[in-house]
């Protein structure tokens, strides 16, 4: 069984998921949830001088979910909060780099989606998520 | 789809030689009057693995919501031309036809909804309100789909009523110790007839027994019953019975209540409009005859046309045997799937009190993954929660995979299902 949406990257991140943990004085402790599938995910945030400076997450999910997550804390480490505000879904879909069917969307944009929450930015319109 | 003789079809590992007797369903015949198992999907055949979440329809079913509109669609109860009276005249001969199927005692206590939700709020709204009090409890199961769950909880907040709850066993059958005790003071008894998760018929005869010494009333959730074996609800003996249309090869949109008629005639109007009045003045209204008072607005006319002829389908099989066909195969399946390395299998493990539906969780691969991964190969299984989260809480587990099936399925695709389950644990495990 071959598949695109499984290819190793992914199965790699989901395995062995970067910044994978907590922080324990973490300025922002975000959980974020997809009642579809089950699956969870907790941010941890440590702001430093305006920057994102230490992000790690806890969660379990489906493989999609998870591997975005790990694949988000790579992307946003260090950069700047007021740019993470506004950090685009599709930067994140793009970093995944499969394609992501309807009925997926909402797992493969759970960590970015709870990180928006986290710093008090709206959840982008997800009408394709739907 | 290529058609196999279901006679030898994966016999091997024991299925009992009742599949082979006269009364077994032809399910070679079956199949060929399902036109959706003849496309492909993904490239493969499809194996429709989730008629717990809603069944494929026959021609008989589809050709009914076709013959309606173009021969003769025209609203029920109103006109005095032709087609008005033919339109009529099947709905109506839908409602003998349910009444029928369950042995009501009166076509007058089948009273169309759009599906179990609706029957169990039509219920909640019009015997909760004016007969649940506070102080009162309702007793509920932890296996409950969430519309046998949620309405009861809106219930509870609005009157002061208290939830109570029955607990599973490791095998999630319904741990009936101290029953009677739970019982005191009860008001309202409701639980599924079969659990849409777990696949655990549950001890009905036992459970409407015990609430009747207690003076509770019952209401059944039989979603997953109904479309799967012989129902009888005189002999049930409950008081609110719902079932849904589109779960036994019918339309979506259509859904039954069935009540006993004392209870029915006590009880206010759920929805108020059209339809559902006898005489209406700009200040007052007084009702319809039963079963109408409760079918307010215009109906889902052809839909309940269809499922009329889903009924006529369904009794041209046999309940009894469309159970025992289902029994065969969760035994066949159990059987399969206890193989699998790191799968761990919930419910029943007795084929006797397991209905057609197997929910299980794999050490590696998370259910939503293995649902996509399998779909490749044309296996449509659901994943999820099943709206059942508080029994997703006490398994442990966020979400679970589950395979269902009904008169269409042979033992094959529970085979294939088993061979997609070993390559999707490969994608994970390398």
């Amino acid at each position: 069984m071959s598949s695109d949406l499984y290819r190793e990257q992914i199965l790699e991140h989901y395995r062995n998921p970067h910044n994978f943990g907590e922080i324990q004085d973490a300025d922002i402790t975000q959980e974020g949830d997809n009642p579809l599938c089950g699956d969870m995910i907790t941010m941890y945030l440590k702001l430093d001088d305006g920057r994102l400076g230490s992000v790690k997450f806890r969660g379990r999910g489906c493989a999609i979910s998870q591997a975005s997550a790990s694949i988000l804390t790579d992307l946003v480490m260090g950069r700047p909060v007021d740019e993470l505000k506004r950090f685009p879904t599709q930067a994140l879909l793009d970093e995944l780099g499969i394609p992501i069917s309807p009925a997926r969307m909402k797992c493969a944009t759970l960590s970015v989606n709870t990180l928006r929450v986290a710093l008090g930015a709206g959840v982008e319109d997800e009408d394709d998520a739907d | 789809m290529i058609e196999k003789d279901v006679s030898n079809a994966g016999m091997a590992r024991g299925v009992p030689p009742v599949w082979a007797d006269g009364h077994a369903l032809d399910v070679g015949a079956i199949r060929r009057q399902f036109p959706i198992l003849k496309r492909e999907v993904n490239g493969h055949p499809l194996v429709y693995l989730d008629s717990a979440n809603t069944s494929q329809k026959p021609e008989p079913v589809i050709a009914a919501l076709d013959d309606y509109y173009r021969r003769y669609n025209a609203n029920i109860h109103r006109g005095v031309y032709q087609i008005a009276e033919e339109a009529t005249a099947a709905y109506e001969a839908a409602r003998q036809k349910v009444a029928r199927f369950v042995n009501a005692r009166s076509v007058r206590e089948i009273v169309f909804t759009r599906n179990v939700t609706e029957a169990i709020n039509l219920v909640r709204y019009s015997w909760g309100r004016a007969n649940v009090h506070r102080g009162d409890r309702i007793l509920l199961t932890e296996m409950e789909h969430h519309s046998n769950l949620v309405p009861w909880q809106l219930l509870a907040a609005e009157t002061g009523a208290e939830l109570d709850f029955l607990r599973i066993d490791s095998q999630g059958r319904l741990d009936l110790e101290g029953l009677d005790r739970k019982l005191e003071g009860v008001r309202l008894l409701a639980f599924a007839h079969q659990s849409n998760t777990l696949g655990t018929i549950n001890p009905v005869p036992i459970l409407v027994a015990a609430a009747r010494r207690a003076g509770a009333h019952v209401l059944i959730d039989g979603a997953q019953a109904v479309p799967h074996m012989p129902v009888d609800v005189q002999a049930i003996g409950a008081d609110f019975y719902g079932f849904t249309g589109h779960k036994m090869c019918g339309p979506t949109g259509i859904g039954v209540l069935w009540a006993r008629r004392e209870l029915l005639e006590a009880m206010p109007p759920f929805l108020a409009g059209g339809e559902m009045i006898k005489r209406v003045s700009l200040r007052n209204a007084s009702w319809n005859e039963l079963p109408w008072k409760f079918e307010a607005g215009t109906q889902a006319i052809a839909e309940a046309i269809g499922l009329g002829a889903a009924v006529d389908y369904l009794c041209g099989l046999g309940m009894a045997a469309v159970r025992e066909h289902e029994r065969a195969l969760v035994d066949y399946a159990l059987e399969r799937m206890q193989d699998v390395s790191g799968i761990t299998l919930y419910g029943p493990q007795d084929p006797d009190l397991h209905g057609g539906a197997i929910s299980f969780s794999l050490a590696n691969v998370h259910p939503h993954d293995l649902a996509t991964l399998i779909d490749q190969e044309g296996i449509a299984v659901r994943a999820g929660h099943h709206c059942t989260q508080p029994l997703m809480e006490t398994l442990g587990v966020p979400a679970t995979t589950r395979a269902s099936f009904y008169v269409y399925n042979r033992p094959d695709e529970v085979d294939q299902l088993v061979g997609a389950i070993g390559r999707a644990q490969k994608v994970f495990t390398g």
